[in-house]
């Protein structure tokens, strides 16, 4: 199938199928997914600039299908969202003048990969290890029966006494998040954390749902249901941003976004009802081989000097 | 416990193959009646094609996400 404003030709199929997957990763792990998306807008034949803007316009509609079915269970908090997406756009802009910067330097790419694969690594590791120590040292301390409802919004993390101790930093103003059950906390840190998430949103591509979710959850001492929720809610706001501007440099054909949003609208659903049969630490847990994807690709295209 | 999950699998099935006959439907509608006139504002006029870009993938989603909801209802509803 033709689209005239990238001038690419793409299977429709293909364009749902991946969608589909980014889908469900989305709804269930609250990212973005442009870990694939983008390199697989690239083996399809569409040049970096379009698949980067494209995917942008993509995870909007995804996330606003798999948002409002975690709205629809209680699991977004609205005021978090809100606030967290003013320090990402900042950041965001923040990251662009970094890549920016290193294009002009000349080793934009040498630098970002180098990045890309400590931050994913890192993510990675922590992740196993929290995960694991917090599924162990609960083992026997609830029943396994099915998560419901308000029940498992609240879930322990192996991290637990250093969020409670970056909680317990009173620097003015402070705000209180009722939906995710916290009585005060520093707005300066929710607007830090956004506003790291942003950095590496606009430094590394995508949403960097990746690394907010983690830092909502081990940083903030949100829910790991509400911080899914949340996160998707808040890269409604922020990838709405980077679409605009990515359309006005002419970096969005928004018809191929279109047809994959069909696949991904669906498997968003999918994705999103599945988080009710999984606690916090499993989701976490199966959350961990998505960075890994990242690294395996930024290795490939350093290796082989092959941009997919 | 099985039979549940029978008929939540058949539904889905269901589901999907409706949802799809849809969106084939749609993609005719998108790519020929949008196709050209988006290009032409693409190529024109980049500020508003950036705000309907924005306009279309959101409207686009909402339908959906109503869609499937309510293929869901419909389906489940008259399976039970």
């Amino acid at each position: 199938m033709f689209f005239p404003i990238s001038g690419a030709q793409i299977s429709p199929v293909y364009l749902v199928t991946i969608g589909f997957l980014i889908g469900i990763l989305g709804g269930f792990f609250g990212v973005g997914g442009s870990f694939i998306a983008g390199p697989a807008l690239r083996l399809a034949g569409l040049d970096w600039n379009f698949a980067v803007g494209t995917d942008l316009a993509h995870i909007v509609g995804k996330s606003v299908v798999a948002a409002r079915r975690h709205r629809a269970m209680g699991n977004v908090d609205l005021r978090l969202g809100l606030v967290m997406a003013v320090g990402t756009i900042g950041g965001a802009e923040v990251g662009a003048q970094a890549i920016q910067m290193l294009k002009r330097a000349g080793n934009v790419n040498f630098v970002v990969s180098i990045v890309s694969i400590v931050v994913y690594l890192s993510i990675s590791t922590f992740m196993i290890w929290e995960s694991r120590k917090t599924l162990s040292s609960s083992k026997g301390r609830s029943p396994r029966s099915p998560a419901k409802g308000a029940k498992i919004k609240k879930d322990h993390s192996a991290f637990g006494p250093v969020t409670r101790a970056i909680q317990r930093v009173k620097i003015w103003p402070m705000i209180s998040l009722p939906a995710s059950g916290i009585k005060a906390i520093s707005l300066w840190l929710i607007l830090l954390v956004a506003f790291v998430g942003g950095v590496f949103s606009g430094f590394l591509g995508g949403g960097a749902g990746y690394i907010r979710m983690p830092s909502m959850v081990y940083v903030l001492g949100i829910p790991t249901h509400l911080a899914v929720g949340t996160d998707l809610f808040e890269i409604i706001i922020s990838a709405s941003y980077g679409t605009f501007s990515h359309a006005v440099k002419g970096n969005v054909d928004i018809l191929i976004a279109l047809v994959m949003h069909t696949g991904a609208a669906i498997g968003a659903q999918i994705g999103a009802i599945s988080t009710q049969y999984f606690a916090g630490p499993k989701i976490r847990l199966a959350f961990v081989p998505l960075p890994l994807i990242g690294v395996v690709i930024v290795i490939y295209t350093m290796i082989s000097g092959h941009k997919f | 416990m099985k039979k549940e999950a029978i008929k939540t699998v058949r539904a889905f099935a269901i589901e999907l193959v409706i949802y799809a006959l849809l969106v084939i439907a749609y993609f005719f509608l998108v790519l020929h009646l949008l196709g050209q006139w988006l290009y032409q504002i693409e190529v024109h006029h980049r500020y508003l094609y950036a705000g309907l870009a924005i306009l279309l993938i959101v409207g686009q989603a909402v339908l959906l996400e109503s869609l499937t909801t309510f293929l869901i209802r419909l389906i489940r509803g008259r399976s039970e």
